[in-house]
């Protein structure tokens, strides 16, 4: 029985790891240019088939390195061609646009790679489990849970100490004011979508090596980093943080008791903070309102 | 008034071309059986234009005329296809029960979550339709025994009506069907266009071109976008139980959020603040996607690039390009 129960502590720490990494690109894009990014899962799923691409030339540490870069570049690409082009306009656009994207690039990755799963290679060491009592806790998901907490860490690091983390902090509460002091907003918005790409490529390649590869690998992403985001307040980055492995956990966890409701508690979450605290738990009255 | 309203949109037509207007629409939709096979459509492609253009008709009312954007519309479609097909398959063979269960499922659902996010507006509304949109997809997937899960509800017929003494036999499909189905795609329309005509219609406008404003004239503005929601709710599950009856078949696909991005983008191509709008946007997607999935396995492609193109180049829709040019 407490294997059954450290077993699924474990998943719902790595799927909670994989929704706050989507979720938070989602939230950082959502809360500087107002713009839901429905082709966010997309964006993973790139990531994760650059990688698989790359790594017969660059081996697994430098794919691992060099494709949430590549995503995050197509990021540029596409902000710069498409998304911007609709940002002082109805929120309804927005959606639109990035849902045709979804679709677009969710057949672009079917025509290029196949519609079949294909398998992600992994170095020897990392597919081996930690203890033979424990044979479940590969070294892969250490791995993957060392590289979330890292890449968290910095991003928080990185909008905490640097001047354009700290812009981009700003024109989340004021891009107005921003604009009007001096900083090339389209700029900012630009490499702070490519810094949600980023994110969602390099969830990407870590989900591949779990899962493996297929077009749609990032769609049973999307809607629980919605839900994170919502969970967690709008407009708050440990908002997000919190709501992601929040309901990692809490659908884990239901998983050891009753499996069928794994979904349904996280919907069920979701009313409750809509009904209790409709703001997030750590979000703001107002935000994006 | 009349003032007023001529002001607030500038190129509307006259009142004769209005009425001229009406009557040609009407006249194309009663003699759809006369015309469509000589282009090669078939009668079930038209009813399936009706039913899209009244769902999206319906989100309109939410859209176009209260400014407000719901992205999760397919639930209350779902629901209504879901609410009629159960009933026909486990309660009673009646078509009217079924569309009646169907139809308060899917608008009271949306009345009922109104309630929770009637205070939140603009892309974080939009948010909380779409997550909570995907609960019912999510219900109706994993629920096998009652719903058939993946594969869909199955194993439920449309019934003939018995009028006194005659029979509407709907049962067979065909014209009579497609006549059935023009009957309550009138009267729904009517009756969206009789609540648009009304105080409460002119007061959603209100909302949408100003909403500070209205709050300041002591117009209850939560409660009248909760009401816009919820009537919205109610005609998109009707046609929803309409699509049920139309296929014979309910599936998980009615329910998903794609669907309600079809919804949202069939009303921007035929015109957001438009009347009809929605109806041409339906006619305009449906069709392209019949023609285009049956010419390509890549059609997603082709829809997705619709969709970048709607809204890089042609963001007012058909209908609202021609009142924007004056015509």
């Amino acid at each position: 029985m407490w294997q059954v129960i450290v077993f699924n502590v474990t998943n719902g720490l790595i799927i909670g790891a994989f929704y706050v990494l989507m979720a938070l690109g989602l939230s950082l894009i959502l809360n500087l240019s107002n713009v839901i990014n429905f082709a966010h899962g997309n964006f993973l799923a790139l990531g994760g088939y650059l990688a698989f691409t790359l790594s017969p030339a660059l081996g697994y540490w430098g794919a691992l390195l060099v494709s949430p870069l590549l995503t995050a570049l197509i990021g540029v690409a596409v902000e710069r061609l498409m998304i911007r082009r609709i940002y002082n306009r109805d929120p309804v656009y927005s959606l639109l646009l990035t849902f045709g994207l979804a679709f677009v690039m969710q057949d672009a990755a079917r025509y290029i790679w196949g519609p079949n799963g294909l398998p992600m290679g992994l170095p020897a060491g990392l597919a081996q489990p930690i203890t033979p009592s424990l044979f479940f806790i590969t070294w892969y998901r250490v791995f993957m849970v060392t590289i979330v907490i890292a890449a968290v860490i910095g991003l928080f690091a990185f909008l905490r100490y640097t001047r354009v983390g700290l812009r981009i902090r700003a024109g989340t509460l004021d891009l107005e004011t921003v604009a009007s002091l001096g900083v090339n907003v389209r700029n900012l918005r630009t490499f702070n979508f490519a810094l949600g790409c980023l994110l969602a490529g390099l969830s990407g390649v870590l989900a591949a090596g779990q899962i493996g590869l297929n077009p749609n690998m990032g769609d049973d992403l999307l809607m629980p980093s919605f839900i994170a985001i919502i969970v967690g307040g709008v407009g708050s980055l440990i908002g997000t943080l919190c709501g992601g492995l929040l309901i990692g956990m809490a659908a884990a966890l239901t998983t050891v008791i009753y499996p069928a409701a794994s979904e349904a508690v996280i919907y069920a979450i979701l009313m409750a903070v809509l009904l209790i605290r409709p703001r997030g738990l750590l979000g703001e009255e107002g935000m994006l309102s | 008034m009349t003032t007023a309203i001529a002001a607030a949109a500038p190129g509307r037509p006259t009142v004769s071309l209005r009425i001229v207007m009406l009557i040609g629409i009407w006249a194309v939709l009663l003699a759809v059986p006369l015309w469509l096979p000589l282009l090669g459509g078939y009668t079930a492609l038209a009813g399936r234009v009706l039913v899209f253009g009244l769902a999206a008709m319906g989100l309109n009312l939410l859209l176009g005329f209260t400014g407000v954007l719901s992205f999760g519309h397919a639930a209350y479609f779902g629901l209504g296809a879901y609410g009629a097909g159960l009933t026909l398959r486990y309660v009673a063979h009646s078509t009217p029960l079924a569309m009646l269960a169907g139809t308060l499922l899917g608008g009271l659902a949306g009345t009922l979550f109104g309630l929770l996010i009637v205070r939140r507006r603009g892309v974080y509304f939009a948010m909380c339709t779409i997550a909570f949109g995907q609960l019912w997809y999510y219900l109706a997937y994993s629920w096998n025994g009652f719903t058939g899960g993946f594969d869909g509800l199955r194993d439920f017929h449309r019934e003939s009506i018995a009028l006194g003494p005659f029979t509407l036999d709907i049962a067979a499909g065909g014209d009579t069907f497609y006549f059935f189905l023009l009957a309550i795609f009138a009267a729904a329309v009517g009756l969206m266009g009789l609540l648009l005509r009304s105080p409460f219609g002119r007061t959603l406008l209100a909302i949408r071109e100003n909403e500070r404003r209205a709050l300041f004239l002591g117009i209850p503005v939560a409660r009248h976008i909760w009401l816009s929601f919820s009537i919205s709710c109610f005609f998109t599950a009707l046609a929803g139980t309409l699509y049920a009856l139309l296929n014979n078949f309910a599936d998980p696909m009615a329910l998903h959020y794609s669907l309600s991005g079809y919804f949202v983008v069939m009303t921007v191509i035929g015109g957001m603040r438009t009347f009809w709008g929605p109806l041409l946007g339906a006619a305009v997607f449906v069709m392209l996607q019949d023609y285009i999935s049956s010419m390509t396995v890549n059609w997603m492609s082709f829809i997705g690039v619709i969709f970048i193109l709607v809204v890089l180049f042609f963001p007012r829709g058909l209908l609202g390009t021609r009142r924007w040019l004056k015509v």
